[in-house]
């Protein structure tokens, strides 16, 4: 048997708004919730909601016999809750069907795997608390923050006492071996990685409304026929993408939504095939071989690699910066105050670094598209503003002054002017060889 | 480049050169293009209006020594006490040919080596190797005060500086009725010189040039007010530097004229009518740009009459080809986009130690006027002070704003703060550059704007206005709207607070300024010249 794994990536960032260097000091209204809640509505109009309507139509009608996953960032679930709480509520409808798995991930989709492993489990047990408490069953799969995974991080979530983990199946990765297998990342004693098909989710994330693709229109039952011509010995197709690929990244006219209306039942015609969740191929599956990834891999760009997120000056010094804090505003939570661990805990969430990315003369369009800002280094110049007061704040906290904000008028920034290393990987490669 | 019949291609191009008046971009651009076309193998006439005045200040050479450098001089109507063959006296001057008994038009021969075939070209490292030249470029000076962004009052000015002694008016060989310039000009008593307003006959220029080459009438035969031996007037000036292309026409050959901002557009038009060949005006900078919505109606006039007479109009950015289309209605199928680039520069080092002062400088280096935004760039200084009070600026340049801006400047309490250098030139411009810690350009209305990407070749982050052309195709560079001083002033303390963002800014703009030369643009020209001449 083979079975088709669908995996949906759910988040939203809370963004920041343009924060001014007059603004240190003066304000710590650091986030724009009137265009975060403008884009939540927009997106749960296009997407979520519809989308929601039809699996739970799709998980009906074929009695259980499609199913999928998801991964809901902690932002995303918050934004839900405060602007759409019935798209929360529809995510809930389809966890009751007992056929739609919810998986664990950072809280604030963050990259502290790489940077700081205490904060790392923090944010996955925080994150595996909400879903537990929304949707009646603890995450047992894990996958990080956009599928970035290294033979390190999944032994982190082995510890953390996950069972299975997704990956990228990137050619690099696997050489000439199948992604449709089961892996076991070296390292690691029990938990087993499933990839992402890249080529098969592609065609529907990307290529779908491509009209200068050969393929176009395409039409399920051709996806189906592509599926049904996999040898035996695949044990699963992994179709991992970022659920906004329904009605957002593809529009509703481009037929994105009948495709999916229609193609449970295309596979299904064949019944050497079936849909699984994550866990269930996990539990019923040993691992065929080990699979070395030293190095983090990650499903972004034609790179696969962390460039999107940790490449260029400004991403290595904005990303430190955070991290900087992270001991500072623990011990205030510690002290009862953990108002500033919040705070920070939105500045941890990748989305931020990857709007700095300068990659957009040649990778681009897709960082453009997705970015607030204009270019990467008015998304640096905010961060870089906001830290300075965040830093002032804190300060001024830790000195005993707790709570009188008018001193705080017109703090120097105090930003860090050193030099970040060469690679954001290094850092990692080096806990990766200890 | 060998053309499709196997002859060279020659271009007469109607150009300005280098300090020593500043011409900033248009200077520098066609000294970029020029050598871009020789690159590219075209071979360049390369015609500049220059003052007998200036002749010992030391201009830069828009050519190597290897290039051949003469001088035509349009005589004017010769005293009683003069000879008639000016040019008789001296063995490097030699009669134009074809030029009337009446007026001798001169040229002067003032380099005449022709040496090496070989200048010098960088590669993508920078290495800078040696190229063989393919196209040759000889240099034609006109004797003419004309310098670029002259408006009427200013030409009123220049004049009086170059022409010492008392003024003498006279007037040109009178060629009787018909003749195209009669009624053109302002003459020497006109008080209203730069007054907005359309003379009679100014609308008409293009047609009653066209006219006049066409009924066979000798451009040395006009009539015009000259005051010291030039044209009394800005419009005078233009027409007679007009007809200088024309006698330049009828003794040289070449397949295209390319004229370059309207002071040589009327040059263009009758150089290429003398000779019935194509037309290319190549638009820098409109009267729009340099005046906001007040232009000189007469200059609007010359720049319609050149943009609608030419076979193809070049344009700077895709920000000016839109100014073309709309305020001058210039067909789009005949807009060609050509950016500038820069010339490639390895000199921070040089001037890296001149630094004397330890708290950041921030830099805004052009002409102080209107259209290149001065005011912003104080308005953003005071607030960026009140946060940082240990910053300096400085403002290099002159113009007819400056003395509004140093009012202005005391009136905002910033005169501890911002100094005024006064007008640069030459090793002083580079040498303000590298002190520089971050260079803005907040212009109002910039066409295209090299000046950014000579700050970048010199190491120095900059802040452009999102109104300008280089904006269009500069990646590492930070961008405003002119008159958002709010997030001006943000940028430009972000960018002296935060070390990571100049060293990004500062290592990726090296790379980009260095994919941006000349020698591409020059192909890109020579693609063009074949596509009209097709």
């Amino acid at each position: 048997m083979t079975s088709l794994v669908f995996y949906f990536q759910v988040h939203q960032p809370r963004r920041l708004r343009r924060y001014r260097f007059f603004d240190i000091g003066r304000s710590d209204a650091y986030f724009d919730d009137a265009e975060n809640e403008r884009i939540l509505r927009r997106v749960a109009d296009k997407c979520y909601l519809p989308m929601n309507a039809l699996l739970l139509r799709l998980v009906n009608k074929h009695g259980g016999r499609f199913k999928c996953a998801f991964s809901v960032s902690g932002t995303a679930l918050e934004q839900m809750e405060r602007w759409s709480p019935e798209t929360l509520e529809s995510f809930q409808r389809l966890a009751r069907t007992g056929h739609v798995e919810f998986l664990g991930e950072t809280s604030h989709h963050s990259l502290s795997a790489l940077a700081d492993e205490d904060e790392f489990r923090a944010q996955v047990g925080a994150q595996s608390d909400r879903v537990e408490e929304l949707f009646g069953r603890r995450p047992t799969v894990f996958r990080n923050t956009e599928l970035i995974l290294s033979n390190r991080i999944a032994r982190l979530a082995e510890e953390l006492g996950f069972r299975g983990i997704l990956g990228e199946g990137a050619d690099h990765l696997l050489g000439w071996r199948s992604p449709h297998r089961v892996y076991r990342p070296e390292g690691t004693e029990r938990i087993k990685l499933l990839l992402r098909s890249y080529k098969l989710s592609d065609d529907i994330a990307f290529r779908f409304s491509n009209r200068a693709w050969s393929e176009w229109p395409l039409r399920a039952e051709t996806f189906a026929h592509w599926v049904h011509g996999l040898p035996d010995e695949d044990r699963f197709v992994g179709l991992f993408m970022d659920y906004e690929t329904f009605g957002e990244h593809q529009w509703r006219d481009t037929g994105i939504f009948d495709f999916m209306e229609a193609l449970p039942g295309e596979v299904l015609r064949n019944p050497r095939f079936r849909f699984e969740t994550p866990t269930e191929v996990v539990e019923s599956t040993d691992a065929s071989a080990r699979l070395d990834v030293p190095k983090p891999v990650s499903w972004a760009d034609a790179e696969r690699d962390l460039t999107a997120w940790l490449d260029n000056a400004m991403q290595h010094a904005a990303h430190a910066a955070v991290y900087e804090f992270a001991d500072r505003v623990r011990a205030l939570a510690e002290k009862g105050d953990d108002r500033h661990l919040r705070t920070w805990r939105d500045l941890t969430t990748s989305d931020h670094f990857y709007y700095m990315c300068v990659k957009f003369f040649s990778d681009g369009d897709v960082h453009k598209y997705f970015s607030p800002y204009a270019t990467p280094h008015d998304a640096y110049i905010a961060v870089a503003n906001v830290l300075a007061d965040f830093g002032a704040r804190l300060a001024l906290l830790e000195a005993g002054e707790a709570g009188d904000e008018a001193d705080l008028l017109r703090p120097r920034p105090a930003i860090r002017l050193s030099t970040p290393p060469a690679r954001g990987e290094d850092a990692a490669a080096r806990q990766e060889t200890r | 480049m060998v053309a499709s019949g196997g002859t060279k291609r020659r271009v007469l191009m109607l150009g300005w050169e280098f300090p020593p008046h500043i011409s900033g971009g248009l200077g520098t651009a066609c000294q970029g293009l020029t050598r871009g076309l020789a690159h590219a193998g075209v071979d360049v006439l390369f015609m500049v209006p220059r003052a007998y005045g200036d002749e010992d200040a030391n201009w830069m050479s828009i050519v190597g020594a290897n290039d051949v450098r003469e001088r035509v001089e349009i005589a004017n109507e010769p005293g009683p006490d003069e000879a008639t063959d000016g040019g008789s006296g001296s063995e490097h001057v030699d009669d134009v040919r074809g030029a009337p008994s009446s007026g001798a038009a001169r040229t002067t021969h003032r380099s005449d080596a022709f040496h090496g075939e070989t200048h010098a070209a960088a590669d993508d490292e920078g290495r800078v190797l040696p190229v063989p030249r393919i196209g040759r470029v000889r240099e034609i000076a006109v004797d003419s005060p004309l310098v670029p962004y002259l408006d009427a009052g200013g030409y009123r000015t220049r004049l009086s500086e170059l022409v010492s002694g008392p003024l003498v008016r006279a007037t040109a060989k009178s060629g009787g009725a018909g003749l195209p310039f009669a009624t053109l000009g302002e003459s020497a008593t006109d008080e209203g010189v730069g007054v907005p307003g359309e003379p009679e006959g100014w609308r008409d220029l293009a047609v009653r040039i066209g006219d006049a080459v066409n009924a066979g009438v000798r451009f040395d035969e006009r009539t015009f007010e000259l005051w010291g031996g030039y044209g009394a007037g800005l419009f005078d000036e233009v027409a007679r530097f007009a007809a200088a292309a024309a006698t330049v026409a009828s003794r040289e050959r070449f397949d295209v004229v390319h004229a370059h901002d309207w002071i040589t557009y009327p040059a263009g038009v009758a150089a290429a009518r003398a000779r019935g060949v194509p037309l290319v005006c190549h638009l820098h900078a409109t009267e729009y740009d340099r005046t906001g919505e007040s232009p000189d109606t007469r200059v609007l006039a010359i720049e319609r009459m050149g943009l609608t007479s030419a076979d193809l109009v070049v344009c700077v950015s895709h920000y000016t080809a839109k100014i073309a289309r709309r305020r001058y209605g210039v067909p789009p199928e005949r807009i060609r986009v050509v950016h500038n680039a820069v010339t490639q520069k390895e000199q921070r080092a040089e001037w890296h130690s001149d630094r004397t002062i330890a708290d950041p400088i921030v830099l805004f280096l052009g002409r102080i006027t209107f259209q290149k935004g001065p005011d912003y760039f104080l308005e953003a200084a005071a607030k960026v002070v009140a946060e940082r009070p240990r910053t300096r600026f400085v403002v290099s340049g002159s113009g007819d704003m400056l003395p509004e801006i140093v009012m202005r400047s005391a009136r905002l309490g910033l005169s501890e703060n911002l100094f005024f250098t006064g007008f640069l030139r030459g090793k002083d411009v580079e040498r303000m550059y590298a002190m520089a810690d971050l260079y803005v350009m907040p212009s109002v209305s910039e066409p295209f704007g090299i000046t950014p990407l000579e700050a970048m070749a010199l190491d120095v982050p900059v802040i452009v206005s999102r109104t300008s052309g280089v904006s269009e195709i500069l990646a590492n560079a930070l961008k405003v709207d002119f008159w958002d001083t709010d997030e001006l002033a943000n940028k430009i303390l972000a960018t002296l607070e935060y070390g990571p963002l100049r060293a990004q800014l500062v290592e990726n703009g090296r790379e980009e300024v260095r994919r941006m030369r000349w020698e591409l643009r020059g192909e890109v020209l020579r693609d063009t010249y074949e596509e009209i001449l097709r």
